[in-house]
């Protein structure tokens, strides 16, 4: 970005005070941010596949996805972004900052609950590849294929019984009895998050950013 | 409601078992044991005059016999505890009530003798009491959890403990210096020796009061670990103050002091390094006891055993060495054993624990019940009750505020109350009181009833109140689910997330760590100690969803029991249960390769076994999911038990063979050929009304099931894609939309129509020749064949067939194959209709 030092401070004071990172680690960031993009102002899909890491990840492939994809960066429209930039890229790590230590305390339970949601979502969206706000059974069961597949003693057949199986359990606890003439459409975000409820996704679904150092923000290319 | 009559009784029992049985016994015993005495004198004079008819010979077994009397005391103990009104149940925890009745049944002893001869020593503790209780806490350690808390465990369990030793220990020093205590014989060195023992906190105590407290389970595996960690932690620290003690304090000088420290280090990181060898050693060996299988499952105490007598014959730490021992082998042993043998392990454990824990706090009561002991010191006594309750909160508090800030979820307030609240001492404090040496600490009788005091105190004081407390604090609980295998793949979803984000944000965190140990575990490490075979059905899903197909087979059985036979049907109420049946049907063929042998599996009774039987069963898809209150441990004995009942007897005799080594009987060639041949005949009676001209695979028609089994593994690993997956890939095809609205229908439609074949009236008599060689060309499917048809390939199960080489991708097949087993298990239903009344 051709802005200034002092366009890309405030800039970056912006960021921080939208996601709820630190301006520092706004900055580690970024740093990883143009080392990814070999110092483009975006990130486009193959920049991430080419993580040395991330090859041997089952999912990688959703979770790729789920950059580029605008339900995550708070738009209304649905569909994918071919390329993001810093901004888009920040807004989405932060579904994966810690509650503030310092306010984890006196937080509400119904900010909790909000941090909870946006995590989930984030979570449903990413399984929900069509957008339609409903985890199909095909849905999921590519989930579960991706999942499973680095293991390659579990036969696909396996796999899908798992998928079925999973899904017939969601349909049990959700629905409840069903009637013989009631279908099971698939997962809705309501009833995904009934099931994981009892997750404490809060307290799981987060990752460290405050110790990065030039040495590690150089790996895994 | 038969309710109040029940409690009442159960109040009776307990009365009387505490009034009466129990003075009887030990009255018995106490004057027997005067006895004897007398006895050995009197023996040599006795002359043989004739040949004596009996004699009674007390003093032969008599050791044997107390032991043995009063592990029956102990078992009527619990009983009693158990069956104690729930009103006490509830605010007492066990624990609580068993040292409570083991000053009952002190008073009785001490009443009778006027002294306490029974009495709980340290090597009998240390010995044989504890050392399975350790093994049992370690073997059934959570261990993802234990290992991803590691580190506060540490820190809790190593700096906790010292410095609760040290508080402890020089505060009382500074109050006796004060003058507080009056004059008693005890130097600093042994005021910290005595801190030591009492700073540990009890895995004992602690797992029997959490246990019944629920809290959740980040709290949980930080008290247990600590409990169980800091046990090691103590015994280390009271023989380096021991060692002290006995050089005396001149001696004591700054290299010894290090070497103090440097032994420390050694024996507490030996003892677990040993463990971690006996544990590799046990993975091994469980390798290769494929063809003993009757006693595969004694290894485990065995080697288990060996590793705490080993560290203790190397003073290294015995108890962190049988922790580490039983943490990491549990994984691959529970793998190469058969499942036989892994639930035999459970329940051996659970009870050897279990036992010894009774035994523990019921002597805990009857030690006390002493005059000797008892030396009473105000002073000193409420000082150290004082200064290991506050301490214990200070120092909760200092480490988790010291943890928090590398935490990433920090330990919550509510949470170190808690944890400070369960800070319980034990028997190992005891123990190690009871072990000090008299001519080195003057003081000892003082230093056992403050330690039994402070353990009552605890124990009883503090497990009382402790749920009060969880409740009144609003405790996190752990939360219970229902869902098992859509948590476990959203976990599995979870970790695969956090690693790659990590990635992206190019940070090595713990997720890369233990993404990286994961792969090599899975790739070095099991290849080491698994069994190949078990090696591939180890994943952590496909156990999740084999133990789900478990609890749903038992659900099936027991409903089926309910029922009067497997065979309900019929019902439109009972649409979910059809819909258990029918994904009963179809299990058989779907996981081959669960069975660790499938060569086994035969029609007889035995080799029906747990294991078989997870794999025939399945998945109610738990409509009833909810209803079910599943204890892991439990479901395995549960399955062996029903099925032992249900399955096939024939009306031959049984003829019992008698062989140590394997559970075998009736495994009969005549028998297998019967039920099959009746299953056959059956079978084609419900196949006459539809002729589809489906040509069967001879394979599967003319032989067995035994055989037909045998050929599904050997098909499953080569054309695992191609035969049955076309069909699959059509079928996803075309209903990917609808295969929402179809499924629940489906179920219902399967509920519908079902007839039970089995229940022909002509099955007695295979008199012709079998059918299934004539008919060749023209079997066709049933009714049910039929109705099962079309949705066939979209229809949701847990266990999806895996294919059957010998079959074609004909979805008739699928279904044939499927009827052909469902009816050899419902066979044996019928035939165990007539045979009941035998059985009950």
């Amino acid at each position: 970005m051709g802005a200034s030092q002092s366009g890309r401070l405030h800039m970056f004071q912006d960021l921080a005070d939208k996601t709820g990172f630190s301006t520092e680690q706004i900055n580690n960031l970024h740093i990883r941010f143009m080392y990814l993009t070999q110092d483009e102002d975006t990130l486009r899909r193959e920049h991430l596949e080419n993580i040395s890491n991330l090859a041997l990840n089952p999912i990688r492939r959703q979770i790729v996805e789920a950059f580029f994809d605008k339900r995550n960066l708070g738009e209304k429209e649905k569909g994918c972004l071919q390329e993001i930039g810093f901004e888009e890229f920040v807004t989405i790590l932060s579904f994966f900052r810690p509650p503030k230590p310092n306010t984890a305390e006196c937080l509400e339970m119904k900010e909790m609950k909000n941090i909870k949601k946006e995590k989930l979502r984030f979570l449903f969206n990413m399984h929900d590849t069509d957008n339609d706000g409903v985890i199909t059974l095909d849905e999921y069961r590519h989930v579960v294929e991706e999942l499973l597949s680095s293991y390659e003693t579990i036969g696909a057949e396996t796999t899908k019984a798992i998928s079925d199986a999973a899904m017939l359990e969601v349909a049990s606890v959700t629905v409840g009895q069903m009637g013989p003439d009631e279908f099971y459409e698939g997962i809705t975000f309501e009833q995904f998050m009934q099931i994981l409820k009892n997750v404490e996704i809060e307290t799981k679904m987060n990752i460290h950013f405050r110790k990065m150092d030039k040495r590690t923000m150089q790996c895994g290319k | 409601m038969p309710m109040p009559s029940s409690v009442y009784f159960c109040l009776l029992r307990a009365v009387f078992l505490v009034c009466f049985v129990n003075p009887l016994i030990i009255l018995g015993l106490s004057e027997d044991v005067n006895e004897i005495q007398d006895h050995h004198h009197h023996q040599p004079k006795e002359n043989l005059t004739g040949l004596p008819i009996v004699t009674f010979k007390w003093h032969h077994v008599q050791t044997p016999y107390l032991v043995i009397i009063w592990v029956f005391v102990a078992g009527l103990a619990k009983l009693s505890v158990v069956e104690l009104s729930h009103h006490v149940t509830s605010v007492f925890p066990e624990s609580g009530l068993l040292i409570m009745l083991g000053f009952v049944l002190g008073g009785i002893v001490w009443g009778a003798d006027m002294a306490q001869s029974f009495k709980l020593i340290p090597p009998t503790f240390f010995y044989y009491l504890l050392p399975q209780i350790i093994l049992d806490a370690s073997y059934f350690m959570p261990n993802k959890l234990f290992f991803s808390n590691l580190g506060a465990i540490l820190i809790y369990a190593i700096f906790g403990t010292c410095w609760n030793a040290a508080t402890v220990g020089l505060s009382l020093w500074g109050c006796y210096e004060a003058g507080v205590m009056g004059n008693l014989d005890i130097g600093l060195l042994q005021f910290l020796l005595f801190g030591s023992l009492i700073a540990a906190v009890d895995p004992v105590a602690v797992i029997a009061v959490f246990e019944e407290v629920h809290v959740n389970e980040v709290l949980f595996i930080l008290v247990f670990g600590e409990s169980l960690l800091n046990d090691g932690v103590t015994v280390v620290l009271y023989n380096v103050f021991d060692a002290f003690v006995s050089l005396g304090g001149p001696r004591i000088d700054a290299a010894e002091i290090f070497k103090g420290i440097f032994s420390f280090v050694v024996v507490a990181f030996g003892g677990s390094f040993l463990g971690i060898v006996f544990a590799i050693l046990l993975s091994l060996l469980t390798r290769c006891t494929k063809h003993i299988q009757i006693i595969e499952a004694g290894f485990i105490f065995v080697v288990g055993y060996l590793s705490y007598l080993t560290a203790e014959m190397l003073s290294l730490s015995a108890i962190l060495s049988i922790t580490f021992c039983g943490i990491c082998c549990q994984k691959y042993v529970n793998a190469n054993m058969d499942e036989k043998s892994v639930t035999t392990v459970r329940h051996a454990m659970k009870l050897l624990a279990n036992g010894s824990e009774i035994m523990i706090f019921l002597f805990l009561g009857v030690t006390a019940v002493d005059t000797e002991i008892w030396v009473w010191n105000t002073g000193f006594i409420l000082l150290t009750l004082l200064f290991v309750f506050i301490y214990r909160i200070i120092g909760t508090f200092l480490f988790t505020w010291m943890l928090n800030k590398f935490r990433l979820v920090p330990i919550e307030v509510i949470d170190q109350v808690v944890m400070s609240y369960g800070g319980l001492r034990g028997a190992v404090a005891y123990g190690l009181a009871a072990m000090l040496d008299e001519d080195k600490i003057p003081e000892k009788n003082l230093m056992i009833s403050t330690t039994l005091i402070v353990v009552y105190f605890t124990v009883i004081l503090q497990g009382i109140t402790m749920k009060p407390l969880v409740q009144w604090l609003k405790v996190k609980r752990a939360a219970h689910s229902d869902l098992k295998l859509i948590e476990k793949l959203n976990n599995r979803a979870f970790d695969h997330i956090l690693a790659a984000v990590e990635d992206i944000c190019g940070r090595i965190g713990d997720n890369w760590w233990t993404r990286g140990w994961n792969r090599f575990e899975e790739n070095y490490i099991s290849w080491l100690l698994m069994k190949s075979k078990a090696r591939k059905n180890r994943d952590y899903l496909f156990n999740i969803f084999h133990k789900l197909n478990l609890e749903d087979a038992i659900n099936y059985v027991s409903e089926g029991e309910r029922q009067g036979s497997l065979a309900f049907s019929r019902s439109d109420e009972a649409a979910n249960v059809d819909f258990k049946k029918q994904f009963g049907s179809e299990f058989a063929d779907v996981m081959p390769n669960i069975m660790v042998d499938m060569s086994n599996y035969e029609l007889g009774i035995e080799h029906f076994s747990v294991t078989s039987i997870v794999k025939d069963t399945i998945p109610s898809v738990s409509l009833d999911i909810h209803g079910q209150d599943r204890k892991n441990a439990m479901d395995d004995i549960n399955a062996h038990h029903l099925l032992q009942q249900h399955l096939y007897r024939s009306r031959k005799n049984h003829r019992h063979k008698y062989s140590r080594s394997h559970f075998s009987i009736n495994q009969n060639e005549d028998e297998v050929q019967e039920i099959f041949q009746r299953t056959m005949r059956s079978r084609l009676e419900s196949f006459k009304s539809a002729k589809m001209g489906v040509n069967p695979a001879k394979k599967i028609t003319k032989h067995h099931k035994k055989e037909l089994m045998h050929k599904m593994p050997n098909g499953h690993t080569d054309s695992t894609g191609h035969l049955y997956g076309d069909e699959v890939d059509r079928a996803v095809g075309r209903d990917t939309g609808a295969i929402n609205s179809t499924f629940m229908r489906d179920m219902y439609t399967i509920g519908a129509g079902i007839e039970n074949p089995v229940f022909l009236p002509d099955m007695d008599s295979p008199a012709h020749s079998p059918p299934w060689l004539m008919e060749t060309e023209a079997v066709a499917p049933s009714q049910r064949a039929q109705r099962r048809l079309p949705w066939t390939p979209n229809r949701l199960r847990r266990l999806a067939p895996m294919r059957i080489s010998t079959c074609s991708t004909d979805s008739f097949l699928m279904a044939d194959v499927s009827l052909t087993l469902e009816e050899h298990e419902e066979q044996p239903q019928t035939d165990n209709e007539d045979m009941r009344p035998v059985f009950d």
